[in-house]
């Protein structure tokens, strides 16, 4: 395979996937306000285009027109290094994600940017690389506020990792490989009743990824690193225009790739929920974009239970939160770890 | 192409490392000892070791330093001052690193006639391969490991625990 070739094909990839990747994120915010403002019995953004469709157009361009602070009083190199760390983080691990059934042309993958036999390893890795974007804003903006919701943020992070990555031990060892197009082949033959959260019995695993991903993206219930009401905006308190939309975009962006994490592990990625029931279609490109159909319908249900938990769940305490994650879901996770392993020993 | 991204990544691990002992200011050391990290996870995915690259990401670059920054944040630490260095670290210490650098690298020098060498080269070691080593060849060493590690848990926590607070 010619390099300049490989080379070339990677880029137009990359390039793709990130203009795909941002507009879901803009859409996402969309999303979000439209629910949240049906389940608060209100309507949401309506007036900008149909049914509000052209709010994060105007939104972004808002953002973008902004007087663009910086405080006197900061730490200027890590103040800017600060929102491209969170922004880069996030936009990282959508690289191994795979978005469609692993069909090459000339050599290369499709339908997925990078294929790494330690899929799932590098997005912990990016995961847990991310905390410093929010650790360095709170501590260079040289404000209370946005210091005291950097530390609440750090501190909550590496404690839900350590959850997060326990409760996914038990789908790796389900499929004896870590590499994320492996894990999704396991589940792809029976479809819903071969999925891990089904028939892989990893649905505990699925409820503490989904708390400790709630956790790790700074999301409700467990938003205190910007929690308005006690520190008016946390960690990014002092930023503007640009730079807190960076922060903005890298949430939501988290968002999505959890979204694609959980799609990919527990939720049978790109197959199909029928499995052999329905017959593969003969049309090469219908056989080609059909799992991406269903790929993306997942993680919009993932997403959208997402926004439903912000609209319906409150915010937990702080020792609450600790407690909970320490006291409860790991040991649970090791729980899981230990039945799954068991399991499979008994019945190999 | 593997021996370009060799010299970038050698390069920044250097000057990451040489960084951290010329800035004053601990959070910019601690950045780059993670630049440090970073790079040397990058350099063991060069030599064909991706299960390390990610765990070398995962526990130093993630968890390690994270500690570090933020002790360095609740403590709010200032600049340090500079002063200029103790006689005594003049006067042995340049010989005494010199001389332990010496050692070592003659001693990698000999033994390098008799060990297979590892080179920059396509050829990956799988996780498979190394949790084989991992848990037949040197079972007894890892749970060795395991249970001191288990062992430090239970002292960190009886340190951490406040007198009369059941």
């Amino acid at each position: 395979m010619n390099f300049w070739f490989f080379l070339l094909l990677s880029i137009l990839k990359v390039a793709l996937v990130l203009v795909v990747f941002l507009t879901s994120v803009a859409y996402t915010v969309l999303l979000e306000r439209k629910l949240v403002g049906r389940i608060q019995n209100r309507w949401g953004p309506s007036r900008v285009g149909p049914f509000g469709l052209l709010q994060p157009l105007v939104d972004g361009a808002k953002l973008f027109l902004k007087e663009d602070m910086i405080p006197a009083g900061v730490y200027k190199p890590l103040y800017l290094l600060a929102p491209l760390i969170a922004l880069g983080c996030s936009l990282l691990s959508i690289a191994v994600v795979p978005f469609g059934e692993p069909i090459t042309w000339r050599g290369v993958k499709l339908f997925e940017i990078a294929d790494l036999n330690i899929g799932l390893l590098i997005i912990l890795g990016v995961t847990s690389i991310s905390v410093y974007g929010i650790a360095l804003a709170g501590w260079s903006s040289n404000n209370k506020y946005s210091l005291l919701g950097a530390l609440r943020s750090s501190a909550q992070m590496v404690s839900y990792e350590l959850a997060l990555g326990l409760s996914l031990v038990g789908v790796v060892l389900r499929t004896g490989s870590l590499s994320l197009t492996d894990i999704v082949k396991v589940q792809s033959v029976h479809g819903i009743a071969s999925w891990n959260i089904f028939g892989g019995g990893q649905i505990l695993a699925f409820f503490i990824y989904l708390t400790a991903a709630y956790a790790e993206t700074n999301r409700a219930p467990f938003d205190l690193p910007e929690a308005e009401t006690e520190l008016t905006g946390g960690y990014h308190t002092e930023y503007s225009s640009m730079k807190f939309a960076m922060f903005f975009m890298a949430e939501y962006g988290n968002m999505i790739t959890v979204g694609c994490v959980a799609t990919l592990l527990f939720l049978g990625g790109w197959t199909s929920p029928f499995g052999d029931l329905i017959p593969p279609p003969q049309n090469f490109f219908i056989h080609a974009l059909m799992p991406i159909l269903w790929f993306v319908a997942k993680v919009f249900s993932f997403l959208f239970l997402y926004i439903w938990v912000r609209g319906t769940v409150p915010r937990f305490r702080y020792d609450q939160l600790m407690g909970y994650g320490w006291k409860y879901l790991v040991p649970a996770a090791m729980l899981n770890i230990v039945g799954t392993s068991l399991i499979m020993a008994v019945f190999p | 192409m593997h021996l370009v991204l060799f010299l970038i990544f050698a390069a920044f691990c250097l000057a990451g490392a040489i960084n951290l002992l010329l800035q004053s200011h601990p959070i910019n050391s601690a950045l780059s000892l993670i630049v440090v990290m970073s790079s040397l996870a990058v350099l063991y995915l060069l030599l064909g070791a991706e299960f390390l690259a990610a765990a070398q990401i995962i526990v130093y670059a993630g968890a390690v330093m994270v500690l570090f920054t933020f002790v360095v944040m609740l403590l709010n630490v200032g600049e340090e001052e500079k002063t200029h260095g103790s006689r005594v670290a003049k006067v042995i210490g340049f010989p005494a690193v010199a001389v332990i650098l010496g050692v070592v690298a003659t001693i990698v020098l000999e033994t390098q006639k008799h060990l297979a060498g590892v080179s920059l080269s396509d050829g990956v070691t799988t996780t498979q391969d190394l949790s084989r080593v991992l848990f037949h060849e040197l079972l007894l060493p890892f749970e060795l490991t395991s249970v001191l590690i288990l062992i430090a848990i239970l002292g960190a926590v009886a340190l951490a625990r406040k007198e009369g607070h059941s």
